[in-house]
């Protein structure tokens, strides 16, 4: 290890990273961000400080021990950085670029506290892109043992269960109702910012441990949770569906023709490539004139598809102010550089259209905040006699999504009011063996948070068949871990299996 | 079985509680059958999904790799084989591409379901099925639902003309009464659907319900005509959709003062409060993608045909 570094020693200012420049970027579906190089993870990996109490490991929902892989780094053992961060993160290529960091393991690191914080986001995606292009990855030796595992949801939350899982030696097969696997960071997330072939590689990573993916397949309507458990020979079952229903705001004229909801604009052109129609067969039908309801991720997503695909002006209507738009950062900014023209304290109160059902423009009112209300956020009020129409032909509603209903529908768990899984802790639901987690259980949230669910999730399903955790990163909270455990370390990372049942 | 997989049909683990026999291929097609120039049957192997299918429900199939995923309703499904059928009618450039592509031996890219909420088959004792058009097919299942429920079936199937008649026998077979209709009266009786409903209304006061499948305004005129008798009217509706698991959002409709989602909510909806000019609206809404993608396709085909030796289709 260096020797104590402090923060005058420490190189000042955070390392840079190139972006393709907005000019250009604008016109195509390449990466904007385009990572570090080998130098450039050197120098910054030596702006941390290597804190004995590391804050950025609890910042991380899945607690990725940060120093540990940065030390590695700085060692040039670059294997080693990438072995730490997939004990805890299978996918750090995909992590590292969609983790909300400023409000995580960044938020919290105290070299930001004079300076800009370690640029930790960047190191793991540097780590993860290395292990892409060195074809590494990190299959431990594994102990099969008889329980199989079923997942629904080939999402962040399935995928990280799933590896888990395998890991610790069980049968895994994941379903997935869309004919490509990875859930929302396939059809959401667009290329610009989450390549096709990283997605790929890191979910070659999970079939290496033997994960198996079964495409095309929508569980509870082709078959149950109880057919699952009861006939297809599954010990336990992990739900990870996403939340994925869409919210409309109920005003005059969303039926109309170029109304449609971010997800199936995103799903249209990432999933299904309609950017290159007629190559690929399914339209979009994109406007010149774009409103994009909506300020969070999912809407600088749609609106930066709208301008790479040309159209001609694409505007951002939210009801509050930027400070209280819940996108990252760095998105926002992205939008603007690219020419997105942002709208804030404003709301639509009425969609109006043409004679042919089409869209031709927005009545909207303009907001003020208020009071704060529940989520401590000041609550927009509208602003009276303030209505104005603006010229659109597409608007694109990105205002966030409710509980997918279908396992719902198709099985007797409990569900909160608004169509949630309800889970305890542990996520289990209320039906023995079945857990959940993810979007389906807290509503709309982030990648990271849906893999430390899926986790968590593996983690309970490990208590429930009687497995040793040997995930020793992981430590379930509040409960003294003993030195042994019938004489064997709890904290040794072998696999093989003690059954207490 | 890595990321991006060319075939993903891959096999389903369902262990084998109904004897299984011999080895299927999910979404390989075992029959092809062409009733008309525009339409035609598919039966494609998929045990498991034969399993789950019940009447009202529909799936989305992709042809091919850079196909786009439409919504098509079952049109039957045989448990002991392991099939679903689908009847196509060639209508735009992926329906029209797959009734040049697809033969028996082949294979569909993708196929997923069955999906939507499956139709209600409940106490009715005396049920009229309308099927036209396209909607002959699907209505078929209903009926025999019905029929196995015990309930008496009156069919209703309309056609143009009496060469694009097709599953009248089956519907005989599960119907008390059938009512053929044709646009030119060469078969049945001459006229509308609506017109063949009008005679089942007048010859039976004691229908509990009508289930109808058609384009449209056949639905609606459907609807329209039972309004007024008060009689429970179910149709099945078939909007725009991308994934048909309620995440899109493309195939809402309003239903009475609600939207709905047809993929998840739907397909079967209570007639007399489903907007149909609304349903209708949504379905123009890739009129011009759709013509542009026709010409292409059909402009490749002629230059396909033009350099291929006469008959040589693949």
């Amino acid at each position: 290890m260096a020797k104590r570094k402090t923060i005058r020693t420490i190189p000042q200012e955070r390392t840079p990273i190139a972006h393709q420049e907005a000019g250009s970027r604008v016109k195509n579906f390449g990466e904007v961000t385009l990572g570090y190089r080998l130098e450039d993870s050197l120098r910054e990996s030596e702006r941390c400080l290597m804190c004995p109490d590391p804050a950025c490991v609890r910042g991380c929902p899945v607690n990725i021990d940060i120093p540990g892989f940065i030390a590695r780094i700085i060692d040039q053992d670059y294997r080693g950085a990438y072995d730490i961060v997939t004990e805890s993160n299978l996918l750090p290529a995909i992590c590292g670029r969609v983790c909300p960091q400023e409000h995580q393991c960044e938020g919290v690191c105290p070299v930001g506290d004079t300076l800009e914080p370690v640029a930790i986001g960047r190191l793991e995606r540097w780590v993860g892109d290395l292990a892409i292009k060195e074809g590494w990855s990190s299959v431990p030796y594994i102990e099969p043992n008889r329980f199989r595992v079923g997942i629904v949801g080939s999402g962040p939350a399935g995928i990280a269960c799933a590896a888990d899982m395998a890991k610790a030696g069980c049968e895994v097969v994941v379903y997935e109702a869309f004919h490509r696997p990875g859930g929302v960071l396939r059809y959401g997330i667009p290329q610009f910012r989450l390549p096709d072939d990283v997605i790929d590689a890191e979910i070659a990573a999970l079939t290496r441990l033997g994960v198996r993916i079964e495409c095309n397949t929508l569980v509870g309507r082709l078959f149950t949770l109880e057919q699952m458990l009861n006939e297809m020979g599954f010990d336990a079952v992990f739900i990870a569906t996403g939340a994925g229903y869409p919210s409309f705001m109920g005003i005059a004229g969303e039926s109309l023709n170029g109304v449609l909801s971010a997800n199936e604009l995103l799903t249209r052109c990432n999933l299904m490539r309609a950017g290159e129609f007629p190559d690929y067969d399914t339209p979009l039908h994109l406007g010149r004139e774009i409103a994009v309801i909506g300020a969070g991720n999912t809407a600088m997503d749609a609106m930066r598809v709208c301008l790479r695909l040309g159209a001609e002006n694409v505007h951002c209507i939210y009801r509050r102010s930027r400070a209280e738009s819940p996108a990252r950062v760095e998105e926002t900014d992205h939008a603007e550089e690219e020419g997105v023209e942002f709208h804030w304290l404003t709301t639509p109160v009425e969609i109006l259209g043409d004679d042919a059902g089409g869209v031709r423009g927005l009545r909207c009112i303009r907001m003020e905040l208020g009071e704060p209300d529940g989520s401590g956020r000041r609550r927009p009020v509208p602003v009276e006699g303030s209505e104005f129409e603006f010229a659109a032909d597409m608007v694109v509603y990105a205002i966030g999504t409710n509980a997918n209903p279908i396992i719902g529908q198709t099985s007797p768990l409990t569900l909160n009011p608004r169509g949630y899984i309800e889970t305890d802790e542990s996520l289990a639901t209320s039906m023995a063996g079945v857990y959940a987690g993810g979007d389906i259980v807290t509503g709309g949230a982030t990648v990271i948070l849906a893999m430390g669910a899926g986790r968590r999730a593996a983690r309970s399903m490990k208590d429930y068949f009687g497995i040793r955790d040997t995930d020793a990163i992981y430590p379930a909270e509040g409960q003294a871990h003993p030195a042994t455990l019938f004489g064997i370390d709890t904290s040794e990372r072998i696999f093989a299996r003690v059954h207490l049942a | 079985m890595a990321g991006t997989r060319g075939s993903s049909l891959g096999a389903l683990p369902m262990t084998p509680a109904g004897g299984g026999g011999g080895e299927a291929v999910v979404g390989r097609i075992v029959a092809r059958e062409d009733f008309s120039d525009t339409t035609f049957l598919l039966e494609f192997e998929h045990p498991a999904m034969a399993r789950a299918a019940r009447a009202g429900q529909f799936v989305i199939v992709m042809a091919h790799e850079h196909g786009e995923r439409i919504p098509l309703t079952i049109a039957d499904f045989n448990r002991g084989r392991g099939t679903v059928t689908l009847v196509i009618q060639a209508v735009g450039k992926t329906t029209r591409q797959m009734q040049h592509d697809c033969r028996a031996g082949g294979s569909l890219f993708a196929v997923v379901g069955p999906m939507g909420t499956p139709g209600h088959i409940g106490e009715a004792a005396k049920v009229v099925c309308v099927g036209g058009g396209l909607g002959v097919a699907p209505v078929f299942p209903q009926a025999r639902a019905f029929k196995e429920h015990g309930a008496y079936v009156i069919g209703i199937i309309g056609f143009r003309n009496r060469d694009l008649v097709f599953w009248d026998d089956r519907f005989k077979a599960v119907c008390d009464d059938l009512i053929i209709c044709s646009d030119d009266g060469s078969v049945g009786i001459k006229g509308f659907v609506t017109d063949g409903l009008g005679l089942a209304m007048d010859r039976h006061d004691d229908i509990d319900e009508v289930v109808a499948i058609g384009p449209p305004v056949m639905m609606k005129a459907c609807a329209e005509a039972t309004r007024r008798a008060g009689i429970k009217t179910t149709v099945s509706l078939n909007p725009v959709m991308v994934d048909g698991t309620g995440m899109c959002g493309g195939c809402r409709v309003r239903i009475g003062d609600r939207i709905k989602f047809a993929c998840v909510d739907g397909p079967d909806f209570d007639g007399h409060l489903v907007d149909f000019d609304d349903l209708m609206s949504r379905l123009r809404r890739f009129a011009t993608d759709e013509k542009q993608a026709m010409e292409r396709w059909s402009q490749s085909c002629r230059l396909a045909g033009g350099q291929e030796s006469p008959g040589g289709a693949r």
